[in-house]
């Protein structure tokens, strides 16, 4: 899986006009995030050709689907394209078996029945092949529509909020077999959401969208937690996300080290190897604020940093601060009263308190 | 059975069955491209053409009956190029007849398929696209089987209405025995050459026979919409 993806287009829109230009490494996960009518859909359905665009490049790792300079457009049908639509779209007159074979019998390469296997294990639907989709919960039937797109062998896996139709307990019937897919498939996706959740579970790199143009672009990490505006708009969950490796465990306290750009953080042994890649999310109200290093405190993570912005919120008790610490920027949701007794001010010396961190993979 | 009735009632129930078979059968395989079309398309053309379909619900029959006439006839249009390739006229023949029946059947066909396609949408057309099934593969392995109940109205509504169309068929073939004399037409031959016996019998017999036909076919088509309302 080497290569570029590159997908330049332009379209018109009723309300606005569409022009993007994304560029990811294959067997990366882009996230398209942005309001509704931001153009997300419109783009992923110009991707694979459904709602072709009047002006486009299209190269997914070397191959070209449409370039509007040679007047080259491939109809969908031609496209290495895997689509998981928002809503359920399991054929209603074919079963779960009938709708996976659907699939096999057009893939151009000739599939091992091994292969099949491996899908139907990856995506735990043995068990469904008889249903029919009036049978099948959303999230279940979100599962096989993964699979079935995975087997028509896609360079590029496009999906479209496939998780907004399922109720919100039942996300976790399909997000773990996502990061699933992630994990052991190194395929293109572009995947569309406005989850953070989701985001910060799946995607690699990030595009954010308004008005059917991209505001910031960039690798997933750095676009959080630079522009963390576009993510907290209510500002009640607000987080960011930190990428280290395991540097050292102390398996006496059953703790490992991650070390990341800003420093180093101690975390919960889950047997994890050293060296090992983990991503955590850290939300703004576990991040309290001291002046002075504490010496005597019940929590472990303790780093030092630079108040960078403080910021009003919704509720006027709460302030939003951004912190630098060595190059990243955390969150801490403190109280307006804490920044006047703190004598908390832009630019000054603090000491931030970690107290806890979820781990996301 | 010939000892009991009348051998011109037999040939005339023959031909109609003949008919309203091949009638059906175009007009499905005419009417589908015409309600994909209607049901798919944002042109414009839409409109006056989903009005031109459903003409033939409105007219009077012996309106599109004598259209038709002028038209097939030794003076028309279609007349003359029928005449110069060395067919003769259209006009009071069984092809003549066909025509006039699939057109004055076809709004028939595609209103119950245009509703099918429309209840279907777009999506499983899209799908299928994704899963790398071209237009044609499409349309009969997934359009086709999800629109199946729409094929059976419309298959049962053009058989229905071709057997009882009178006025288009009296206009454009004449009632001629053996050729272009239908059930319905021959009735109302009987009725005026005040023989009501046969009338009768033949009326009583074509109204078993529609009967018999149709039952079969709105059993099958409700078995079809249960098992893809599961």
């Amino acid at each position: 899986m080497h290569g570029l993806n590159h997908i330049r287009l332009s379209l018109q829109k009723s309300a606005f006009a569409v022009e993007v230009n994304l560029q990811f490494n294959a067997g990366q996960c882009l996230a398209l995030w942005g309001p509704s009518g931001s153009g997300k859909t419109t783009i992923l359905r110009a991707i694979a050709g459904l709602d072709p665009a009047l002006n486009a490049y299209i190269n997914i790792g070397g191959e070209v689907w449409q370039d509007s300079s040679r007047s080259v457009c491939l109809p969908t049908s031609k496209r290495s394209v895997g689509f998981v639509f928002q809503e359920a779209s399991i054929f209603s007159h074919l079963n779960v078996e009938g709708n996976l074979k659907f699939a096999v019998k057009r893939n151009q390469k000739s599939l091992s029945g091994e292969f099949f296997e491996s899908i139907v294990r990856l995506l735990d639907i043995k068990n469904l092949m008889p249903k029919f989709s009036p049978q099948l919960s959303g999230g279940e039937r979100q599962r096989v529509a993964i699979a079935r797109a995975l087997l028509t062998s896609p360079k590029l896996l496009l999906l479209d909020e496939p998780l907004s139709a399922v109720d919100g307990h039942k996300k976790d019937e399909v997000l773990p077999w996502l990061e699933r897919v992630r994990r052991e498939l190194a395929i293109s996706m572009v995947y569309v959401t406005h989850s953070l959740d989701e985001l910060t579970r799946l995607a690699d790199s990030v595009a954010v969208l308004s008005q059917g143009r991209i505001v910031t672009q960039g690798n997933l990490l750095e676009v959080l937690s630079s522009t963390g505006d576009h993510f907290h708009r209510d500002s009640q969950d607000s987080s960011v996300l930190v990428e280290g490796l395991v540097s050292q465990s102390d398996p006496k306290w059953h703790l490992v080290q991650i070390a990341f750009k800003g420093g180093s953080l101690w975390l919960r042994d889950q047997n994890f190897k050293l060296g090992q890649t983990l991503r955590v999310k850290i939300n703004a109200s576990d991040v309290s604020i001291t002046t002075e290093l504490p010496r005597q405190t019940s929590i472990q993570n303790v780093l030092p940093g630079v108040i960078l912005e403080i910021r009003h919120l919704n509720h006027p008790s709460e302030r939003m601060v951004r912190v630098d610490c060595q190059g990243f920027v955390f969150l801490s949701k403190v109280t307006a009263r804490s920044v006047d007794q703190l004598e908390l001010r832009v630019g000054r010396s603090i000491w931030l308190q970690v107290k806890s961190a979820a781990l996301l993979k | 059975m010939q000892d009991v009735i009348d051998p011109s009632i037999l040939q005339a129930l023959l031909l109609t069955t003949e008919l309203a078979t091949l009638t059906t059968f175009l007009l499905l395989i005419l009417g589908a491209p015409i309600a994909w079309w209607l049901s798919r398309t944002n042109n414009i053309l839409k409109y006056p053409i989903k009005a031109l379909v459903t003409l033939p619900l409105v007219l009077p029959p012996t309106v599109l009956g004598f259209y038709l006439l002028l038209i097939l006839g030794p003076g028309g249009a279609v007349g003359h190029l029928t005449q110069s390739l060395g067919l003769g006229t259209l006009a009071f023949t069984f092809w003549g007849l066909l025509i006039g029946s699939l057109i004055y059947s076809l709004p028939f066909a595609v209103q119950p398929l245009q509703n099918a396609f429309e209840a279907i949408g777009p999506r499983p057309w899209e799908v299928a696209q994704t899963l790398r099934a071209g237009p044609w593969d499409a349309f009969f392995s997934v359009i086709f089987p999800l629109a199946r109940p729409g094929f059976y109205i419309a298959g049962v509504l053009s058989f229905a209405h071709t057997v009882g169309e009178f006025g288009i068929v009296l206009m454009i073939g004449g009632n001629i025995p053996g050729k272009t004399q239908v059930v319905s037409t021959q009735i109302y031959g009987f009725v005026e050459s005040m023989d009501y016996a046969k009338a009768n019998q033949l009326a009583g017999l074509m109204l078993l026979f529609s009967f018999l036909l149709l039952l079969p076919m709105t059993i099958w088509g409700q078995k079809e919409r249960n098992k893809l309302s599961v």
